[in-house]
């Protein structure tokens, strides 16, 4: 029961945090910014409209939006967001779920192949080659993790019998992790420094020229799909940032969304204070937190056993 | 310079006193004038007794003006001298079909059938959309993909369409084609009721409004012998300096949206809206529209608006100081601006780049010092120091004439006093077969406007030459073998006029 409320919460709940960026882009930008509802909105609308397809596009078209949206659903099924047991678990969904997020960018670059545009096609150039760096660094974690807890899900990792904790034996290890996953985080969604959600320039962005002819109800399920994902990787980051117990239940949430809307203010943040990296520097960027990340597994070698 | 008639900046002469020279001489005499550091203001065509006519005016120092006859054709300057013609000989063969022969690159500029009815040296039916006839500029191999962008864009900006041939994220080249918002200026100018002119020149590109007029009203008061008063010169060099202000802090702050970094991008915004609004507490319009008229101006500055300006610019002073602090010392900036669509010295002479892009570059070339007009001659030129032709050095440049601009507001405010009555437009008669050109540094750079009356002082010729005429080459260059995602940014930090190209 715990666990459907839970999830229930999260997913009616994440459009709400990405409010919370530009909240903070626009107080350093000594603006007021739009409500923080502004998500739900721009999904409203959206969802009230009608789609658009072009001629030459086919049904791989129209599978790009729902495929990415069902991938961050169902890894949101699978996480313990608050310590609360997750809906689904079973040993070794890590692996799955990190290849179910995969499925959807795939279906999301097949997507924009098929329309054809040159830009589309660079930019899916771009997110396969920046993901697959970024991939390196996340299985570098679970390798890091299972060394940790010896498990292979998400579920054994925070409400296990040896969860991962700041405090535990191994716990400066996972200073580098934080980092690491936080340049992951940015990565993957297209966050500054690596991409620019806000450009209006298609010649510069990499997930949004992505999904430039989508439109209406596909561009909310886009939209919605990519809230979920940024919820997932802000609440990875928040479990491993403030551990709680198990046996908190429903009490943990309120600590645990706390956590979260500070990694959304961080997200912001950096925003605020960063240019955009050149193309050319974001690999550097990315593999940074694989090495972060390696060094760490490196180090578990000596004294985890 | 033998032949070659020296000529004042904004200074009538009888069209008679120009030298007719025959082609071959008219060739030596421009050949070798470009090779020496010369440059080019203007190269025209124009129709006179039923034969073709095509005139020159180029600057060293100074500015010299010449003339020849041709047929139907001529042999290309660009092909046998210099770049620095390419672009005039292509508007010649568009608006007059005259053939530059041996042209490496004869292609349409603004796509439209020529003035003489002839038939068109592209071979394109203009009921056609642009590119008509032309195959773009292609690079072969399996390798290479061709990126078209525009004319139509994501943001609200001007129509033009880019062509990049690129490996992966790099560009080879990058052909830019114009032409969308051909409106006929320079034939509408000699059409209408000389009231008109300066409404339409201050159309010619909106965010020059002040600049074009100032030439136009210039060049109008040479030929009916106006003078101005010296306030009314004061309130112009303002509205001129208020003009580039506002221009450049919008560029820096659009620079910084374009890397991702939004504090100074929204102070930036905010900063030229302050410029502007002092351009409206100068004349009432945010643009600087119908300020500058032939014989003075509309609106004269009393002491409270002066007072005004004044408190606003104390104001203003430090807080772009602090803005261009933000954005130059940011690391991450820095990193997106250096190195970034670099324009070698060599290349921006060889091209022949005006205004900041050339200075960026190292041509230290700057019409208000060297063809001071207004008050311009009593005040300090701006020097800078960043020379090396990247993103940062026209970013740089901008931020330093921002400065010297704040100064040289702050010193004209203190000449405010000076007499002055306010002019209305009134209808002039202008000198029967003159010719004037009047050279101003608007905030892209070298503004020209030539103008020619007839024997009953109509206006025979007007032409109009923007500074983007001059730098969208540069452009075009400074994306060779950059990253294709850079190209928002190069393009921002020229920030070219597309309707003052396409006229």
């Amino acid at each position: 029961m715990e666990s459907f409320v839970s999830i229930l919460i999260a997913l009616l709940s994440a459009p709400l945090f990405p409010g919370i960026i530009l909240k903070v882009k626009a107080l350093f930008a000594g603006k007021k910014g739009p409500p923080l509802l502004i998500k739900y909105y721009t999904l409203m609308k959206l969802f009230k409209k009608g789609s658009v397809y072009s001629t030459t596009t086919s049904f791989v078209f129209k599978l790009g939006p729902i495929v990415s949206l069902a991938g961050g659903i169902m890894i949101l099924l699978f996480f313990p967001l608050g310590a609360i047991a997750p809906v689904l678990s079973f040993h070794g969904d890590v692996l799955v779920l990190f290849y179910v997020l995969a499925t959807g960018r795939f279906f999301t670059i097949a997507a924009a192949l098929d329309t054809g545009s040159p830009f589309q096609g660079m930019g899916a150039a771009r997110e396969a080659f920046f993901g697959t760096l970024a991939e390196a660094s996340i299985f570098a974690v679970l390798i890091l993790f299972y060394r940790m807890t010896h498990s292979l899900s998400f579920g054994e990792y925070f409400t296990g019998a040896n969860p991962i904790s700041l405090t535990g034996p191994a716990g400066a290890l996972l200073l580098l992790v934080i980092v690491a996953l936080f340049i992951v985080l940015l990565t993957e969604n297209s966050r500054v420094p690596v991409d620019d959600p806000a450009t209006h320039l298609e010649l510069t962005m990499i997930h949004e020229v992505m999904v430039l002819d989508h439109s209406g109800p596909d561009l909310a399920l886009i939209e919605l799909g990519s809230f979920y994902k940024l919820f997932f990787y802000s609440a990875f980051l928040a479990m491993i940032v403030c551990p709680l117990s198990p046996s908190g239940g429903l009490l943990n949430l309120p600590v645990f969304y706390g956590i979260v809307v500070l990694v959304y203010m961080t997200i912001g943040l950096v925003e605020s204070i960063m240019a955009r990296f050149k193309m050319n520097l974001v690999p550097k960027f990315v593999l940074t937190s694989s090495i972060l990340v390696v060094f760490a597994a490196i180090l578990t070698m000596g004294f985890i056993k | 310079m033998g032949n070659l008639l020296q000529i004042e900046n904004g200074e009538s002469v009888k069209r008679s006193d120009i030298p007719l020279v025959p082609f071959d001489r008219f060739a030596k005499l421009l050949s070798d004038f470009v090779r020496k550091d010369g440059f080019i203001v203007q190269f025209f065509a124009f129709v006179e007794d039923g034969g073709n006519r095509l005139l020159a005016v180029v600057r060293n120092s100074h500015l010299y003006v010449v003339s020849t006859e041709v047929g139907e054709e001529f042999p290309s300057f660009t092909a046998t001298c210099s770049e620095k013609f390419h672009m005039f000989e292509r508007e010649i063969a568009e608006q007059f079909g005259i053939t530059p022969v041996n042209h490496p690159w004869l292609k349409m500029v603004r796509y439209h059938a020529n003035y003489r009815g002839v038939p068109d040296v592209f071979g394109n039916d203009y009921a056609e959309d642009i590119p008509g006839k032309y195959p773009y500029f292609q690079v072969e191999g399996e390798a290479v993909h061709e990126v078209a962008v525009g004319p139509v864009h994501a943001g609200i900006i001007e129509p033009g369409h880019f062509r990049f041939q690129c490996a992966g994220e790099e560009v080879f080249s990058l052909e830019i084609q114009l032409g969308y918002q051909h409106r006929g200026v320079e034939n509408l100018l000699t059409e209408v009721a000389m009231k008109r002119l300066p409404i339409i020149c201050e159309g010619i590109a909106g965010d020059t409004s002040v600049g074009h007029n100032l030439c136009c009203c210039q060049a109008l008061e040479s030929l009916a012998g106006l003078s101005v008063d010296p306030g009314a010169r004061v309130v112009r060099a303002i509205a001129l300096e208020l003009e580039r202000i506002a221009n450049h802090i919008g560029d820096l702050g659009a620079l910084s949206g374009d890397v991702a970094f939004n504090p100074p991008a929204a102070y930036f915004g905010r900063i030229r809206g302050e410029f502007l609004n002092l351009l409206q507490v100068l004349c009432g319009n945010r643009f600087g529209k119908s300020l500058v008229l032939p014989g003075g101006v509309s609106k004269l500055m009393n002491p409270e608006q002066v007072k005004i300006i004044e408190d606003k610019l104390k104001e203003l002073e430090p807080e772009i100081r602090h803005v261009c602090d933000l954005l130059f010392t940011s690391q991450t900036v820095q990193a997106r601006f250096e190195h970034t669509g670099t324009v070698a010295k060599q290349m921006a002479e060889d091209l022949g780049l005006v205004g900041y892009s050339g200075r960026a570059s190292g041509i230290d070339y700057d019409a208000r010092v060297t063809f001071p007009t207004e008050v311009y001659g009593l005040l300090p030129a701006n020097r800078n120091e960043m020379t090396k032709g990247d993103v940062y050095s026209r970013a740089t440049v901008r931020r330093e004439e921002i400065m010297h601009s704040i100064h040289l507001i702050k010193t004209l405010l203190n000449k405010s006093g000076e007499a002055s009555s306010k002019t209305l437009m009134q209808e002039i008669s202008l000198q029967p077969d003159a010719f004037v050109v009047t050279v101003n540094e608007g905030w892209r750079g070298e503004l020209s406007h030539c103008l020619m009356t007839d024997a009953s002082g109509k206006i025979a010729r007007y032409k109009v030459k923007d500074p983007s005429f001059h730098n969208w080459t540069g452009l075009a260059m400074s994306l060779r073998n950059q990253e294709i995602s850079d190209f928002p940014l190069c393009n921002k930090s020229f920030n070219l006029s597309y309707c003052g190209f396409d006229l």
